[in-house]
């Protein structure tokens, strides 16, 4: 049989445990909820706050960025509720800590590969993050402002697997962060660099929309922009449906190969070097 | 304070010792801070006037409130790690020293890497300042705004921590104001709603940061027509909430000791 | 050195109040050496919290080397030494050197004194070899040892220790044994210690406290616990036998005067 199939039939008897992966990393964050709470009401806090000056600004210049009023508010609230399912701020994965204390070996040497077993409860923490962290900023916005929702009903669809392919491409760049910590001895300037990187290019500081020229021309092409502007703008109407899922998924599959490459570089060094 | 100012020296020198991670911490926080203000620039290049305040304007308010916030972070924000300390059980190793715990606590693995974020703060507020061209008759509330900007940032740190030891399982909500205040104060207040304002004015004070001694500054008129002598109160200001920030801390550690949780 | 009166301590768990400590009274006399005995959840390190001013006790009064530790927890700090063996005191990313000069400052102890007794503390305890090494990377024997020598670095009249033996192999143990008895025969320091390991008991302490459902089920010298249990071999078997026979919670606690009810069995 070819290796192709033999690695298919293999990773489709997985498909269980995978599932059974994602519930886990669901009802593991559902055990927090104060700290979801927590999360809820800093997200809310921080939409009102932007909200203020994109409306400010807005005033200003009317249909700036292709957005009105409305649109740039909806845009404020939308990537706050994206902060917790797509841990924009960096972490949420386990892997980080079983690198430093070394239990990233026993990890590394399970049958199911690494990338997916992590991908799995990262699934699961982002669902139950959705529920707890994206709805209360939006509905808040809404009734505080008033938010747009899409007329078509094709939309919705769209947006859900735009917000699905958000959450791998956010998960497929917080792994290669984590795993980077195998060959750094300590991890926090990488996290700091990461954080600055994702919360300007992904459009949660300002939409990328207004960036001028090369700089904006620039960051709509990074994976970031799939993390947050892309899945907002399926939202709002403002980009097509097949481009962006395409853009999307293009980055996620990008990011998730590279995690795998450097998660084989990680099995050499750990496993066979032994760290 | 000055156990205070030896720890953190301590810390600092062993930070030193991963250059590679320092480096990088230093630069991202510059990074970090850089983008605030590039924010500001996209958002200007789109227009010419936010909230009624042009750029040189818009970067004094900016830079005089980044320098009180990341000046009271700096020395202060690991205050906002006492929830982690309560539940790793190295609270209960504080409390067996013989200092308070404020300071062991904002003094815990203290780095550095934050100044760049000060640093930055005070290039914006001397650039801008440069472009103002402020008479000495109202430069003089230049100094009195950003001290007592930090200990109005500070005593919200102190206040922030203080909730912890009651929301132990949920330490974000302090982040609502402590760096929710810091990105407030970034603009002018006039962007924001009437409500909030006066909340921020009489109730959380952090229009005195920045905002009132800054209209004085630039001898502006309070677009919201709140009173005159407001302007002059900063100090006030600052002084009461420290107070409060004091109180609060004392009781969330005699509330530790006494329920043990 | 140490008194406490009728110390009680009451926590609140799912609304109802659970008593930790109930109505426990001892005098610990300077230069004494006192073990401190007890099942799992017997009250024994929330007594050691109230020792060292980490809890306030909810009834009662303790006081060390003459002070409250509710209320003067930093005057209480300075004359009390404490070692918490299942967690470190020390920082985890730090090494032991830079640990112990954080130390340093937070008591206040001069450059001088405080390079003789790291000298005489690591020349003793052996730890010259690991000065460098972060805390992370030390073996839980060169941990223990960091934290004893870091918790008598401001040379403490008293010296509180919460199982330091606890996972230990036998080298270590003996060693933080021997280290402690001179400490105590040669500096007099008063030593109070948690245990579950009748090794520390039998070859360190004079005194034995046993602690049991927050109370004092037993106080007096190893060979007066031994006799408690006429014919029982091993003292294995003797503090075996007070365990099972030790009161219920429910019982009242016995009045002063009368004797306790495990030492009349």
């Amino acid at each position: 049989m070819p290796t192709i199939h033999r690695r298919f039939l293999a990773e489709s008897h997985y498909l269980s445990l995978y599932a059974q992966l994602v519930g886990y990393g669901f009802r593991k964050h559902a055990t927090y909820w104060g700290a979801a709470a927590a999360g809820a009401f800093t997200n809310t806090v921080f939409g009102v706050l932007r909200a203020y000056v994109l409306i400010a600004l807005w005033r200003a210049r009317p249909g700036l960025g292709g957005y009105d009023v409305t649109d740039a508010v909806t845009f404020c609230f939308l990537t706050q509720a994206y902060i917790g399912p797509m841990q924009v701020f960096g972490g949420g994965l386990e892997i980080t800590q079983r690198i430093r204390t070394g239990d990233i070996a026993l990890d590394l040497v399970r049958p199911a590969p690494l990338i997916f077993w992590s991908l799995s409860e990262d699934l699961g923490r982002a669902g139950y993050l959705f529920l707890a962290r994206s709805l209360p900023p939006t509905v808040v916005g809404a009734l505080l402002f008033g938010i747009t929702f899409p007329s078509d009903a094709a939309v919705w669809p769209a947006f859900a697997v735009s917000f699905a392919l958000g959450v791998v491409i956010s998960f497929g760049w917080r792994y290669i962060v984590a795993l980077a910590i195998c060959w750094l001895r300590d991890d926090r300037g990488i996290a700091v660099m990461s954080l600055v990187l994702t919360t300007f290019f992904s459009g949660l500081m300002l939409p990328l929309t207004i960036f001028p020229g090369r700089l904006g021309t620039l960051a709509r092409a990074l994976p970031w922009s799939a993390m947050v502007q892309v899945p907002a703008d399926v939202f709002l109407g403002k980009a097509g449906i097949p481009g962006a899922l395409g853009f999307q998924a293009l980055w996620a599959a990008v990011l998730l190969a590279l995690g795998a490459l450097l998660t084989r570089a990680a099995r050499r060094k750990v496993v066979v070097d032994g760290g | 304070m000055r156990v205070y100012l030896l720890l953190i020296w301590t810390w600092t020198r062993a930070a030193a010792r991963y250059p590679a991670s320092f480096t990088l911490m230093t630069i991202g926080g510059c990074v970090a801070a850089g983008l605030d203000v590039a924010v500001i620039w996209i958002i200007f290049h789109n227009t010419t006037t936010l909230g009624g305040f042009d750029l040189p304007e818009v970067m004094f308010l900016y830079g005089s409130a980044g320098l009180s916030f990341s000046v009271a972070d700096l020395l202060f924000g690991n205050a906002d790690r006492i929830s982690q300390h309560i539940k790793a059980g190295t609270f209960d190793g504080m409390l067996i020293r013989p200092v308070g715990t404020f300071v062991q606590v904002a003094a815990d693995r203290f780095t550095p890497h934050r100044a760049g974020r000060a640093l930055q703060a005070a290039v914006v507020l001397a650039v801008a300042l440069a472009r103002l061209d402020v008479p000495a008759t109202r430069a003089w509330m230049i100094p009195v705004m950003v001290v007592s900007g930090i200990v109005i940032s500070t005593s919200i740190w102190a206040l922030g921590g203080a909730a912890q030891f009651l929301l132990t399982d949920a330490p974000e909500v302090a982040n609502a104001f402590t760096y929710g205040g810091a990105t407030l104060t970034q603009y002018p207040l006039s962007v924001y709603g009437a409500d909030l304002v006066r909340g921020v004015t009489y109730v959380l004070p952090l229009a005195f940061v920045n905002w009132q001694p800054g209209l004085f500054v630039l001898d502006r008129d309070d677009p919201l027509g709140l009173p005159y002598w407001l302007r002059f109160l900063s100090p006030a200001a600052a002084a009461a909430l420290a107070l409060v920030a004091v109180y609060a801390w004392r009781s969330g550690v005699r509330r530790y000791r006494s329920t043990g949780s | 050195m140490i008194d406490a009166d009728r110390i009680g301590r009451s926590f609140r768990v799912r609304g109802r109040a659970v008593h930790a400590v109930r109505d426990l009274s001892f005098h610990v006399g300077a230069g004494e050496f006192v073990g401190c005995l007890g099942p799992n959840g017997a009250g024994k390190s929330t007594t050691i919290k109230m020792l060292t001013g980490i809890l306030a006790p909810t009834s009662g009064r303790v006081t060390v080397a003459g002070l409250d530790p509710s209320r003067r927890r930093t005057a209480v700090a300075r004359e009390i030494g404490v070692v918490f063996g299942q967690r470190t005191t020390l920082w985890w990313d730090l090494p032991l050197r830079d640990s112990f000069q954080l130390v340093r400052l937070l008591y206040k102890v001069d450059r001088v004194r405080f390079r003789e007794r790291l000298d005489e503390m690591t020349d003793r305890l052996g730890l010259g070899d690991f000065l460098g090494t972060p805390v992370r990377q030390l073996s839980l024997g060169q941990r223990m040892r960091g934290d004893i020598t870091a918790a008598l670095l401001h040379d403490p009249s008293v010296l509180v220790l919460d199982e330091p033996t606890i996972g230990l192999d036998i080298v270590s143990k003996s060693e933080v044994r021997a280290f402690l008895r001179e400490l105590n025969t040669e500096r007099g320091t008063t030593v109070l210690l948690t245990t579950h390991d009748l090794g520390d008991i039998e070859r360190l302490c004079r005194r034995v406290m046993l602690i049991d459902h927050g109370r004092l089920a037993f106080d007096g010298t190893v060979e007066e616990l031994r006799a408690t249990v006429p014919g029982e071999a091993s003292i294995e078997d003797v503090v075996a036998h007070l365990y099972l026979r030790s009161p219920a919670p429910r019982t009242p606690p016995p009045r002063p005067g009368e004797d306790p009810p495990i030492a009349t069995a």
